[in-house]
C-alpha cells in the first residue's frame, strides 16, 4: 500500500486529470451541501455522505464506459455522480422531487440510472454484490466485453451474501470487480472489531481471485489498481477485489454525533487524509494543469450544484398517481 | 393432441424459449449436474429432472450450474435481468426462499418501482412448493403467500400441464419478476397440451367446474381434490362451483366475487397456513366486497398451525384432504340463519 511514484503526465491527458478533479470536486461539494440542506430540513429520510472517498468512485468509473455497470452502496451519491448520473436529477430525487432521476421515488438510498449502468445505490448493506455478479454474467453471457464493479463497504464486506458473491464470481469466471472502500467503520462500530481477520483483501483473495490493498486517499493509485483489474474482466480472466483504504469526514447518516470517535481524529484525517489536496498538490507540482484551470472547475462545480439546489427546491413534488405507477410493468 | 406431463411442459417450454431468445438463460443447483466431476455430464438436469438434455443442447454457457448458494445465484439473476437477460432461476424448494428472500423482496421486488418505473427485471423463479413426499418441515411449506404479499411481484401456481405450459411462456416473457411455483406431488399428471404456443394472461382464474350452490376457491394441488368433491356431491344435487385463480398475484377477484353473488357461499382450500394467508385474504375480500351475497360464514380449509410433520400418519393429517373439503361444503350448504 506505498504511494506510487507514477508520474501522472506519463499516464493521463490534461484532460482526463481536469475531468478527475471535477469529478472529485463535484461530489465533495454536492456532498457538503447536501449535508446543509438535510441540517435545514429539505432533504428527508436518511443521508449518507461519501466525502473523504472521492478518490475512489472517480478512479474506478474513469475506467468504466456506460455499457459497463456498477452497483452501489447507501453511500452512493458519490459513485453515482462517478458514473455520470445527472446531478440535478440527484438533488431532485434526494428532495423527493418528481424531477428526480427516480420521479423522486427512490431517494438517496435507491438512486440509479440503468442507461449510464448504474444499477442503483442499495439499502441493504452487501446488496450491490449478487446483483453485480448477475451484471457480469449478463455482460459475459451477451458478449460485450463489459464488467461490473460492486462497491462494497467495510461493513457489506461481512455480509453472508458477499462471500457467496464472491464464490460465484470465480466458479462462473465473471467480469466482476469487488471494490470494497474501508472507510473504517461500519455505522458505529470499528473495521478492527468486526473483521475477523481485519483484512478485507486477503480474505477476497482466499475466494481464488487476485486482490490487492491500495491507498484509497490516491487517486493513481486507485486508478492503476482498478485498470488491472478491470481489464482482467475484459480479457475474460474472472473477477477481481480491490481494497480501498480510506475514512469517511463525516458520520455514519448526517446528524451522526460520532460518539464512537475521538476527538480530533477527523480534523487530523482532514489534514493527512483528503483525496482532493493530495491530488491538486501533485498534478500542479508535476505541472499537468495549470491552478487556473483547477479554480475555473471549482467555479463551475459551486454554480453547478447550486443551480440544481435552485431547481430541485423549485420543482414540484409527485402528483398523488406517482404512489400508484411502476410497481408493474403490467398487472 | 399430445398428452404431456407438467415434468414434460416445463422441459420442451423452457427449451422452445431458450432456442427462441438468446437472452433466455436457465441457473440455479444441478440443472444440468455433473459439473467438476469425473462421471456424467447432465446427472440431474435439475433436481427433480425437468431440464435433462438442455444443457446438451445449450450448452453450460447458458445452463449454468451455480454452487449450493442460494442468495447468490437468485440475487446474480435479478442482476442479470436488469441488464438485458431473461433468466430462469431453478430453485429447488421453496421453503429455500428463506436464504434468498432478501434478493426477491429487497431487490427485484422494487427495482422498477424504486427507480421510477426505468427498470425492468424480466426472470422467473421456478420452484417447488408442498407436503406430501415425507420430506419434512423444511422441504414440505407452501410459502407463496409470503411472497403474494410483496408489491412488485407475480405469483405464479398452476396445476395442470396445460395451464403451466400458457402460464409459463407468458411468465419468461413477462417483464416483471414471477416466482413459478408448482406442487411436488403434480408433475408427474398428465394432460393433452397442444404442440402450438399459447400464452395464458395473469390474473385470469379457470373454472374446472361450474356450479350454482357453493363456490370453491382452490390453489395447486388443492384443485383436484376440490374438483373430486365437487363430482361427488353433485351426485347428491349440490352444485359446486371449483375455482382455480391460478395466480395468487395478480388475483382473479371478479371471477370470485361473481361466483359468489350467485352461490352466496364460499369454501377457500389452500396448503398454506390459514394466518395471513392467501385463503384468509380471499376470505377478507369476499367479506367486504359480497357480504350481502353471503348466505353462509366463509370458511377455509388450510393446514394447521404446525411445521410440517415427518411422520407419514402425521403428514396425511396435515395436509388439507377430500374430506376436510367435503365437510366444509356440506357445512356451509346446511348452514341457516
Amino acid at each position: 500500500m506505498t504511494r506510487r511514484k507514477t508520474q501522472p503526465g506519463a499516464l493521463f491527458s490534461g484532460e482526463e486529470l481536469l475531468h478527475a478533479y471535477r469529478t472529485m470536486r463535484t461530489i465533495r461539494v454536492f456532498e457538503t451541501r447536501i449535508g446543509q440542506e438535510f441540517e435545514k430540513g429539505t432533504i428527508p429520510g436518511f443521508t449518507h455522505l461519501y466525502s473523504a472517498q472521492e478518490a475512489i468512485a472517480t478512479a474506478v468509473c474513469m475506467n468504466l464506459l456506460d455499457t459497463d455497470y456498477i452497483g452501489s452502496t447507501h453511500r452512493g451519491h458519490g459513485h453515482s455522480i462517478a458514473k455520470g448520473c445527472d446531478v440535478k436529477g440527484m438533488v431532485a430525487e434526494l428532495m423527493g422531487k418528481a424531477t428526480g432521476l427516480c420521479k423522486g421515488k427512490g431517494g438517496s438510498m435507491h438512486v440509479a440510472d440503468l442507461s449510464k449502468g448504474m444499477l442503483g445505490a442499495n439499502g441493504i448493506v452487501g446488496g450491490s454484490a449478487p446483483l453485480c455478479v448477475g451484471a457480469g454474467l449478463s455482460a459475459k453471457t451477451r458478449g460485450t466485453r463489459g464488467v461490473a464493479v460492486s462497491f462494497i463497504g467495510d461493513g457489506g464486506s461481512n455480509e453472508g451474501v458477499v462471500f457467496e458473491s464472491m464464490n460465484l464470481a470465480v466458479v462462473l469466471k465473471l467480469p466482476v470487480l469487488f471494490m470494497y472502500e474501508n472507510n473504517g467503520y461500519g455505522e458505529a462500530t470499528g473495521v478492527s472489531y468486526a473483521v475477523g481477520s481485519g483484512d478485507i483483501a486477503g480474505r477476497a483473495g482466499a475466494f481464488g481471485m487476485p486482490a490487492e490493498k491500495v491507498d484509497g486517499t490516491d487517486f493513481f493509485a486507485v486508478y492503476e489498481a482498478v485498470q488491472r483489474a478491470v481489464a482482467r474482466g475484459r480479457e475474460g480472466e474472472g473477477p477481481s477485489a480491490i481494497e480501498a483504504m480510506t475514512t469517511r469526514f463525516g458520520g455514519h447518516f448526517v446528524g451522526d454525533p460520532q460518539l464512537y470517535r475521538v476527538k480530533g481524529e477527523i480534523e487530523k484525517q482532514r489534514r493527512e487524509m483528503d483525496c482532493i489536496p493530495f491530488f491538486v498538490n501533485r498534478v500542479l507540482k508535476e505541472k499537468s494543469v495549470t491552478r487556473k484551470a483547477l479554480q475555473d472547475i471549482d467555479a463551475e462545480v459551486e454554480s453547478l450544484i447550486e443551480e440544481s439546489v435552485e431547481e430541485a427546491l423549485a420543482a414540484p413534488y409527485p402528483g398523488p398517481e406517482e404512489l400508484y405507477t411502476d410497481v408493474y410493468k403490467t398487472y | 393432441m399430445p398428452n404431456k406431463t407438467i415434468r414434460e411442459v416445463i422441459h420442451d417450454t423452457v427449451r422452445d424459449e431458450m432456442r427462441r431468445d438468446p437472452n433466455v438463460i436457465l441457473m440455479g443447483e444441478d440443472v444440468a449436474g455433473g459439473a467438476g466431476c469425473s462421471g456424467e455430464d447432465d446427472a440431474f438436469g435439475g433436481a427433480f429432472g425437468f431440464y435433462k438434455g438442455l444443457v446438451g443442447e445449450f450448452g453450460r454457457g447458458r445452463i449454468i450450474d451455480t454452487p449450493i448458494s442460494e442468495a447468490a445465484y437468485i440475487g446474480a439473476a435479478a442482476g442479470a435481468a436488469m441488464t438485458g437477460l431473461r433468466p430462469i432461476a431453478d430453485l429447488q424448494f421453496f421453503d429455500f426462499l428463506g436464504v434468498c428472500f432478501d434478493q426477491i423482496y429487497n431487490q427485484m421486488a422494487k427495482f422498477r418501482y424504486m427507480f421510477g418505473g426505468k427498470s425492468d427485471t424480466p426472470l422467473v423463479i421456478l420452484s417447488l412448493v408442498g407436503a406430501g413426499l415425507r420430506c419434512g418441515a423444511q422441504h414440505s411449506q407452501s410459502l407463496h403467500p409470503q411472497v403474494t404479499a410483496i408489491p412488485g411481484l407475480k405469483v405464479v401456481m398452476p396445476e395442470n400441464a396445460y395451464d403451466t405450459k400458457g402460464l409459463l411462456l407468458t411468465a419468461i416473457r413477462d417483464d416483471d419478476p414471477v416466482i413459478f411455483l408448482l406442487h411436488k406431488l403434480q408433475f408427474e399428471n398428465a394432460c393433452e397440451v397442444p404442440d402450438e404456443e399459447y400464452l395464458i394472461p395473469f390474473g385470469e382464474a379457470s373454472f374446472p367446474r361450474e356450479g350454482t350452490d357453493v363456490t370453491i376457491v382452490a390453489f395447486s394441488a388443492m384443485v383436484q381434490k376440490a374438483v373430486a368433491v365437487a363430482d361427488r356431491l353433485r351426485e347428491e344435487g349440490i352444485s359446486v362451483e371449483v375455482i382455480d385463480p391460478r395466480t395468487t398475484s395478480p388475483l382473479d377477484e371478479e371471477a370470485i366475487l361473481e361466483s359468489v353473488e350467485m352461490t352466496g357461499r364460499i369454501v377457500i382450500v389452500d396448503e398454506a397456513w390459514e394466518r395471513c394467508s392467501v385463503a384468509a385474504d380471499i376470505a377478507s375480500i369476499v367479506a367486504r366486497k359480497a357480504f350481502a351475497a353471503l348466505q353462509a360464514p366463509i370458511i377455509t380449509v388450510t393446514a394447521p398451525h404446525t411445521p410440517a410433520p415427518f411422520s407419514p400418519v402425521l403428514e396425511d393429517l396435515y395436509i388439507p384432504s377430500e374430506d376436510d373439503i367435503e365437510r366444509a361444503v356440506r357445512e356451509v350448504v346446511a348452514y341457516r340463519r
